[in-house]
């Protein structure tokens, strides 16, 4: 290649970044302004970061949030591994594939007819919008992911190491818990915490069963965003970047520790 | 493993497909048969047929064509030009990274950056342009959602073209053909299922943004999805809702079934 269309080619890759970074770093850059507004920079200022940390009513929020999170992922984890092993085990093939295509259902559908749909169920079942209807809807919409991110994992497994297992006495029980669980424990693990931060990232589904008395951090954003421009919204914005890139980096990590095909972790990122 | 401890794992599972997958579908479906009063009707299909209806759907689907294209238009280039890069997987994963930070908090980096006084406004005024109204265009709610679907389309592209045989292109090279001829007939074929998987993952989507409407158009631009959301939270229409709703269900089953191979799509289309 030659030296002109490297440098072309390279500008290209850094304008494409710039363009993806510079929102993000605005709204960084003007959490620290004491003027108040994103027009012009007056001064450095931790006022806002002041401003998140007192407002106790975010700060709720903030926690709700992760409760929401880490409950969702863990139940929806737990039914997700048994659903795959099940699905895993099912040998004839219609009943097998008809299974993932229900799977997948919600994967492919937009957030809007989930949240929507889902509204309409919570109604009729007579489930107060709240805490609880929040909570079964990420359940719901993360159980698909963690199935289709530990269904692979178990594909790789050789079906010998049960046998072997089964031959040397293991009970049912022994087999699952000390072969199959650990054998899929990477994809476990990237199960959860793709649940994790689907529940973190949704704003959509959340925004339709939340009812009055409840809020997540996104549907409080776009609350706050629709009456204008705050800077605490920046501030906070802010601590969750730093929080996520802290994130994304532990899945990295995870990712790495089990890369036996890099071509199905990158897929999954 | 015995049948007995298979079923016995599925329940959990099948009460979740029952109550979660086809249960709400049923609803929209049952839902979409009655008017605000609770009447069985047919007047929500009937409605849909108006021009009003028959309107927006078109904008909504030409706003979605529009988002692909342009997204497919930025991301091939960028997967293509990332795949020949040293370390492939960091630039990737910085790609990707704007993906996982939450996407209200992108949009609402927009209305500053695209404000009266923003930062986009400053710049075309210190180049003699001048002032313009950027914010609550047809341009600034193409470009966000642009952005903000960018690293989806760039991910399975990026996917195919690293699963891609590279001597394939070296053979048509060899052969005589030109970088533009590789590029149309040995490259792009062979990526083809990534685009379409990328296609897949920015179209329905798309198709029903509705806080990207609001936020950054400013509610001039109405798509399916901010009309089920009117119609559900506002208007208190469920019926009307439901009806957009089935229809959009059918269009996204439509399409799944027009682009086929959705096996590998899908795992491209877990984040998205």
């Amino acid at each position: 290649m030659s030296k002109g269309k490297w440098k072309l080619s390279n500008l290209y890759l850094i304008a494409v970044f710039a363009v993806l970074y510079a929102p993000i770093l605005y709204l960084m850059f003007y959490s620290f302004n004491s003027g108040g507004s994103m027009r012009e920079f007056e001064g450095f200022t931790l006022e806002y970061y002041n401003e998140v940390f007192q407002d106790t009513r975010l700060l709720i929020i903030v926690l709700n949030t992760f409760i929401i999170a880490l409950l969702s992922a863990a139940i929806s984890t737990i039914i997700g591994v048994f659903g795959a092993i099940a699905i895993h085990y099912i040998r004839s093939n219609r009943p097998k594939g008809a299974l993932l295509t229900l799977n997948n259902v919600l994967i492919v559908s937009p957030d809007v007819i989930i949240g929507a749909s889902f509204l309409i169920l919570f109604t009729l079942a007579g489930i107060q919008l709240g805490f609880t209807s929040v909570l079964l809807s990420h359940i719901a919409f993360s159980i698909p992911i963690v199935v289709i991110m530990v269904l692979p994992k178990l594909q790789e497994m050789s079906g010998t190491l049960i046998d072997a297992a089964r031959d040397l006495g293991a009970s049912g029980w022994q087999v699952l818990s000390k072969v199959v669980l650990p054998y899929i424990k990477p994809g476990i693990f990237a199960g959860f915490f793709m649940a994790l931060t689907y529940s973190l990232d949704d704003f959509a589904v959340t925004f339709f069963v939340t009812g009055n008395g409840f809020s997540t951090l996104s549907v409080e954003i776009y609350s706050r965003a629709r009456q204008g421009v705050s800077l605490s919204i920046n501030a906070l914005s802010t601590l969750i970047f730093l929080f996520t890139v802290v994130l994304v980096i532990g899945y990295y990590f995870i990712n790495k520790r089990n890369n036996v095909r890099p071509g199905a972790k990158e897929g999954s990122l | 493993m015995e049948a007995r401890a298979r079923n016995l794992y599925l329940i959990p599972y099948m009460l979740w497909v029952v109550l979660f997958v086809v249960a709400p579908i049923l609803l929209v479906l049952y839902y979409s048969f009655f008017n605000v009063e609770g009447q069985f009707t047919l007047d929500n299909y009937a409605k849909f047929f108006t021009p009003v209806y028959l309107r927006m759907t078109l904008s909504s689907f030409w706003y979605a064509f529009l988002i692909t294209l342009f997204s497919l238009l930025v991301a091939y280039p960028t997967a293509y030009l990332l795949t020949r890069t040293k370390h492939k997987t960091l630039w990737l994963l910085l790609i990707i990274l704007p993906s996982w930070i939450n996407l209200l908090l992108k949009a609402y980096a927009f209305i500053g950056l695209f404000g009266t006084y923003g930062f986009v406004n400053t710049v075309l005024e210190l180049t003699g342009i001048g002032n313009k109204q950027i914010l609550f265009t047809d341009f600034s709610f193409v470009f966000v959602s642009v952005y903000i679907f960018i690293p989806f389309m760039v991910l399975p592209i990026f996917n195919a073209l690293e699963k891609m045989n590279p001597t394939l292109v070296y053979a048509a090279r060899d052969l005589g053909a030109s970088p533009w001829m590789t590029f149309r007939r040995v490259v792009f074929p062979l990526t083809l299922d990534g685009v379409k998987a990328g296609c897949m993952a920015v179209f329905i989507p798309a198709l029903s943004l509705f806080m990207i409407t609001r936020l950054i158009a400013g509610n001039r631009v109405i798509t399916l999805g901010t009309a089920i959301e009117q119609h559900f939270l506002v208007t208190q229409d469920w019926g009307m809702g439901a009806t957009i709703a089935v229809f959009l269900i059918i269009a996204m089953a439509l399409l799944m079934l027009l682009t086929g191979n959705r096996k590998r799509g899908l795992i491209d289309i877990v984040k998205r």
